[in-house]
Parts: C-alpha cells; sequence; structure tokens
C-alpha cells in the first residue's frame, strides 16, 4: 500500500473536468485507489465519489493506493495532480 | 359505490367529452419512492430494470447533450455531460447492485437511497458550486427512477383508466395514448398547453389546471371528467352517474346531428365558401378528413415523429409517416408544418434556455441543422408524389429566413432530379406568421411565398407579452384583444393585396365566438381540431357574410376584449340559437 499526500493546484480545484481526468486514469489501473480527505473517505475510481468532494485550489489530500500496480498508479495519478491537471 | 364524500374540482376544460372511470395517479416531477422488499426471485428482473433504465437514460442524455451542445453552448452542456460520466461509475452501480442483492430491496428504492447519500453531502457543502452539483445528482437520480418505474408504468397500465397527473408532457401524452387512456386530469397546464392540444387531436377528454386533483383521488378511485365543463368529481354518487349519463347522451345526439352535414360545403347562407381543415399530430388522425368533412389537413405537426423516436427520425422513416399521412387524406391536401421543437415543445426535457419562447425553435433549429432539414424536406418532397403536400415553415421573422429556407428546398429539390426521384415540382411553399414582426411585414412576406397561415398562439403570446403557460399572467392572454384583432386584419389585407391565401391554425380557428368576426375580416382557411369541425362548419352554414363584415367593422371600434366577446357571444347567439355555448 502506497500513501501519498497531494495539494490541489488548479484554480478550479476538483470540478467536474479535472475529477473526469481523475477517475479516467485511475481506472486504468488495477489497484484500488481511494481519497481522504478531513476524515472523509472516497472511492477515486467513482465520479460522485470525486464529485463531492468539495477540493478546493489549496487543500490537501490524502492519497492512497493499495494492489499489484500500486507504484504505476501512484506515479501517474500524483503527475496528474502535480500538473494541476493540465489546466493551472 | 363509496360511503366518501363526493369532490367537486373545477379546471379548465381541455378536450370535450364525459367520461366515469377509474383513475389512474401518475406521480409525475419528482418521482416518489416508496421503501419496497422484493423476493429473492425477482433479483435478476430487477437488476435488468435496473440495467435498462440506466441504458435509456444515457441514451436521452447523450440526444439532450447533442442538441445542448449546438445551440446554448458548450459550458451548459457540462452539466449533461457530467450526468452522463455518473450513469457510467461502475463503482456506484457495482454497490447499487450488490444492495439490491443483498437488501432485497427494489431497483428505484435503492437506486434512490444510494444517490441521495451523495447528494445529502453535496448539499451540506457550503460550496455553492457543490450544492449545484447537487442539483445534477438529483436530476440523473430521478431519470433513472422515472426509467424504471415508466418500464413498470407500461406493464401495470393496461385496464382502460383515466389518467391523473400533475402535469403531463407531450411525450407522456404520447406514451399513454399507446394504451387505452379514457380521459386526462392535470394539476397544471393551460387550454394551449401542448399536452392539451394532443388530449384534443387524440378525441381524449381532459381536464387541466385543477391544481390538487393529485391530492384528491387515488389510483383506483371512481371520478367523472367533464371535458366540456371542466369540472371533475371524484367518488360521485349514484345520482350524479345517472346525470352525467344523461348529458353525455344529449352531447352525443348534438354530435349526430353534425354528422349529418358532413359531406357539405362550409357556405354562408349569402353564398361565401371557405375552406375548414383539420389540425393533427400523429398519422392515424389522418382520417379525421374524411370523416369530419374537411377540406383537408391545414396542419400537420412533425414533431410527433421526432418525440417519439430517441435520435432524430431518418428520411426513410419520415418519408413513410408522410406518405401514410398523404394517402390517408387525399384527394384533400396536407400542409405540412417543418420542425417546430423549442419553446414549450422540445424534446422530452432537452436542455432549458433562459428563455426558450425567445430562443432557438422553429425555422431557426432548421436552419441550423442543415443536416435535419434537408431529410424533413426531401421526406415531405417525396410524399409529395402521392398526393398534394404544401411545405409551411414556423417561426419565420423575416424576409432572410425564408429566402435561405427556399435555398434549403431548392437544394433538396436537386438532389432528388439528379437521383432520379419524383416529386411535385410546383409545391407550395408558405409561412407561418407568429411573430409579431412578420405580422408587420406580411405583405413582404406574402410575395415570397405561396401562402400565409397565422399561428394565433404564438402570436398573441408574443403580441402581448404574456406567457399563456403562467397562471400570474394567463388571464391576459386575449385573443379579442383589438391590438390581436387589428394585427389579423392587418395581415390579411396585406396577403390579399398580392393574390396570396390566408389559413390561421392556432385555437381561434375553431372558436365559435371568434368565427363571425374572422369570416368577417377575410380569413381564406380556417385550420383547427378535427373535433369541432362540424360545429364550425354548421355556424359557417347558418349565417351571412355580408353580416359577418358588418360584424367585423363595428368590432374594430371597440376598445375592450370583453366588449368585443359579449358582442360576438349575443350576435352569434341570435344566428344561431341551437348552439348550446358552454
Amino acid at each position: 500500500m502506497i500513501e501519498k499526500e497531494v495539494t490541489i493546484k488548479n484554480r478550479a480545484g476538483l470540478h467536474t473536468r479535472p475529477a473526469a481526468a481523475l477517475v479516467k486514469l485511475a481506472a486504468q489501473f488495477q489497484s484500488e485507489f481511494f481519497i481522504y480527505k478531513e476524515g472523509f473517505e472516497i472511492n477515486g475510481k467513482s465520479i460522485i465519489g470525486v464529485m463531492t468532494l468539495a477540493a478546493e485550489q489549496g487543500s490537501t489530500l490524502m492519497l492512497k493506493f493499495d494492489g499489484t500496480d500500486e507504484d504505476q498508479a501512484a506515479h501517474a495519478i500524483v503527475g496528474l495532480f502535480e500538473r494541476g491537471f493540465d489546466e493551472v | 359505490m363509496t360511503d366518501k364524500n363526493e369532490i367537486v374540482l373545477h379546471g379548465i376544460p381541455a378536450s370535450p367529452g364525459i367520461v366515469i372511470g377509474k383513475a389512474y395517479v401518475v406521480a409525475k416531477q419528482a418521482p416518489r419512492v416508496e421503501e419496497k422488499a422484493i423476493a429473492e426471485t425477482e433479483v435478476p428482473q430487477e437488476l435488468k430494470r435496473l440495467q435498462h433504465a440506466v441504458d435509456r437514460s444515457e441514451r436521452e442524455l447523450q440526444k439532450i447533450l447533442q442538441l445542448t451542445e449546438q445551440k446554448v453552448g458548450s459550458q451548459k452542456a457540462k452539466i449533461f455531460e457530467a450526468q452522463i460520466m455518473i450513469l457510467a461509475d461502475t463503482f456506484l452501480f457495482d454497490s447499487i447492485r450488490k444492495r439490491i442483492t443483498k437488501d432485497l430491496r427494489s431497483a428505484e428504492y435503492v437506486v434512490h437511497r444510494e444517490i441521495s447519500k451523495y447528494q445529502q453531502v453535496m448539499m451540506n457543502s457550503s460550496d455553492e458550486y457543490m450544492r449545484e452539483r447537487a442539483h445534477d445528482v438529483e436530476d440523473v437520480k430521478n431519470r433513472i427512477i422515472r426509467n424504471i418505474q415508466q418500464d413498470k408504468l407500461i406493464s401495470r397500465f393496461d385496464a382502460s383508466s383515466i389518467v391523473v397527473s400533475e402535469i403531463l408532457t407531450p411525450a407522456d401524452t404520447i406514451l399513454f395514448s399507446r394504451n387505452e387512456v379514457l380521459a386526462y386530469a392535470t394539476d397544471m397546464g393551460g387550454i394551449t398547453s401542448h399536452a392539451a392540444l394532443l388530449s384534443r387531436s387524440l378525441n381524449i377528454p381532459s381536464v387541466v389546471g385543477l391544481k390538487e386533483i393529485t391530492k384528491h383521488v387515488q389510483s383506483g378511485n371512481i371520478i367523472i371528467v367533464d371535458g366540456y365543463t371542466g369540472s371533475v368529481i371524484i367518488h360521485p354518487t349514484e345520482e350524479t352517474i345517472t346525470r352525467c349519463n344523461e348529458r353525455k347522451a344529449e352531447h352525443l345526439q348534438f354530435d349526430t346531428r353534425l354528422k349529418e352535414i358532413r359531406e357539405l360545403t362550409a357556405q354562408t347562407m349569402d353564398g361565401k365558401i371557405v375552406q375548414l381543415c383539420c389540425n393533427i399530430e400523429f398519422s392515424e388522425e389522418a382520417l379525421n378528413v374524411h370523416a369530419q368533412g374537411s377540406n383537408g389537413i391545414g396542419l400537420y405537426r412533425t414533431e410527433g415523429l421526432f418525440m417519439r423516436t430517441e435520435n432524430y427520425p431518418s428520411e426513410e422513416e419520415q418519408f413513410i409517416e408522410y406518405k401514410t399521412v398523404v394517402e390517408k387524406a387525399r384527394p384533400h391536401k396536407v400542409v405540412m408544418r417543418t420542425l417546430d421543437i423549442g419553446g414549450d415543445k422540445v424534446v422530452s426535457n432537452a436542455s432549458s434556455e433562459e428563455n426558450p419562447f425567445l430562443g432557438w425553435r422553429g425555422i431557426r433549429v432548421s436552419l441550423d441543422m442543415p443536416e435535419v432539414f434537408q431529410s424533413q424536406l426531401r421526406a415531405m418532397l417525396r410524399a409529395s408524389a402521392f398526393g398534394e403536400v404544401w411545405i409551411m415553415l414556423p417561426m419565420i421573422s423575416g424576409i432572410k429566413e425564408i429566402r435561405k429556407a427556399k435555398e434549403c428546398l431548392e437544394h433538396a429539390k436537386n438532389s432528388l432530379r439528379n437521383e432520379g426521384i419524383v416529386f411535385d415540382e410546383n409545391i407550395r411553399i408558405g409561412a407561418m406568421i407568429e411573430v409579431p414582426s412578420a405580422a408587420v411585414i406580411a405583405g413582404e412576406i406574402a410575395e415570397e411565398t405561396d401562402f400565409l397561415s397565422i399561428g394565433t398562439n404564438d402570436l398573441i403570446q408574443y403580441l402581448l407579452a404574456v406567457d399563456r403557460g403562467n397562471e400570474n399572467v394567463s388571464s391576459l392572454y386575449q385573443e379579442f384583444h383589438p391590438a390581436v384583432i387589428k394585427t389579423i386584419r392587418s395581415i390579411i389585407i396585406e396577403a390579399h393585396r398580392v393574390g396570396k391565401t390566408v389559413s390561421m391554425c392556432g385555437e381561434m380557428a375553431g372558436d365559435p365566438i371568434a368565427l363571425l368576426l374572422l369570416l368577417g375580416l377575410g380569413l381564406d382557411e380556417f385550420s383547427m381540431t378535427p373535433y369541432i369541425l362540424p360545429e364550425i362548419k354548421k355556424i359557417i352554414r347558418s349565417i351571412s357574410y355580408h353580416e359577418a363584415e358588418e360584424i367585423a367593422n363595428r368590432i374594430l371600434e371597440m376598445k375592450t376584449e370583453d366588449d368585443i366577446k359579449d358582442f360576438l357571444r349575443v350576435n352569434l347567439h341570435t344566428m344561431v340559437p341551437e348552439l348550446l355555448l358552454e
């Protein structure tokens, strides 16, 4: 299991389009992917779940990856956060 | 019978007829969901219903998305994109399926419970954006639930019933009309709402605007719907039922007398002949042309076909439908209106515009979607090889639209010629006059077209700036407003000046009270809902054109709708005393 902390860099936060990009990327991996925010747990492969995260610019999330390809999954998804979902 | 007290509710009579029957109550806007246990053996069927509803919801949303993107813009379309993504959320639906299987609860209940959880989190957010998203989640939830329930509805609604609902969308009306509907009774809606128009064209009695009938009636209750007076009686006593049966018989008698004049011409006592035509929406109604003794179809609404299919119907599908109508109406003409979606007639649940009546509708949609327009024009042209077809353009606001539409028609004609397909080379094309700007330049429009047809419902609404569906202002919707009358007069004069005919296909054309006035103003053709046509013919055969002209001239000097209506009523009653105006 891998845990990573990320900060939301894009201005729109985790709204519909970035949420969709995140879910799509997560779906490419076998590993389970969860997002934690202020004690709230969300399945990172569920768009409706990610949509409920009112993640504004600057807020911090804990990402948890668990599975055979957790390294690749963590690398790809953390990368997406760091690039600000390519819309900074 | 029942030991409950009789309740009488008053609404707006939307389609005539008296019916006594069992009510079937449809919960509409926000579907109500109750916790319902299912047996283990029902699980596979429940899962199938869920999948079917999700698939159907996705198709609906894809269509709406496409429509929205094309015009309203991608910003609004994103809402539907997000909803489509929710439908594809495997995590969400895996857990819903799991809960159906393990908890043994109905699909709609589990959908409601599971999606509401997310909705609740979003609703409680302090972020406004998030709360807005909660509405999207609710929309998609309701859509799925509605689709689950709709499946049920079709299978369960087999006995002949009176449909009671809050509101009926055009799509509902069509859906229900596939079953045996005795009558409709709804909380909302006005006389000119699309559902009212539809029930009339389907010859199904209906009363709308009853405000709270859904609160008083439960499925299975015996109710009486009186589409003549607009009353609905719940738990009627034996005496009431007897009285209603007597009135029903009286009306039948009157109708029989009207049938006797079916084959006769619509000619006034002093020899003026006018054309009486039917407004129809479905090909099945086309036989009314003969049954009601009319001169043809003055308005064939083509939206019905578009509302019944999930995507735009193909040219071939349209051609088959149009050809059926033409063949049924032969030897009489069929005036086909090109697609008039938008405003209140939008394909079920399509995206909302801020101001739909001033928005993307009628010819505007057709000109923006050349492929859809071409397929419709080609289908109409092909149908014209089988009988007399006229093409009518809705929502024309200026000359440019007519010229563009005529170019499109030429293009369609050329493509057919190149393919060696025959059609009526002299097919007539006309404009609906329903936008005030078109009314002002009616003469110029008449010069560029073969005929004009006045669409009073929209013309009055635009002219008086009154939304006919808005209960707060609907009393300001006046067919006999002096401005309306002067506008109609000027349209007729201008068109006649350049030798073109004018018809009217709005509700007003079938209003007995308006008849004397319109006849006197020189209207050439009246196109109306088929059921009223024999009565209108009877009036025309009982009056004199010369007197109607005098009456119209007197009315042009009157200042208020009340005066005008009273004057018309008194005159009509004197000329045709046996007529019972309800």
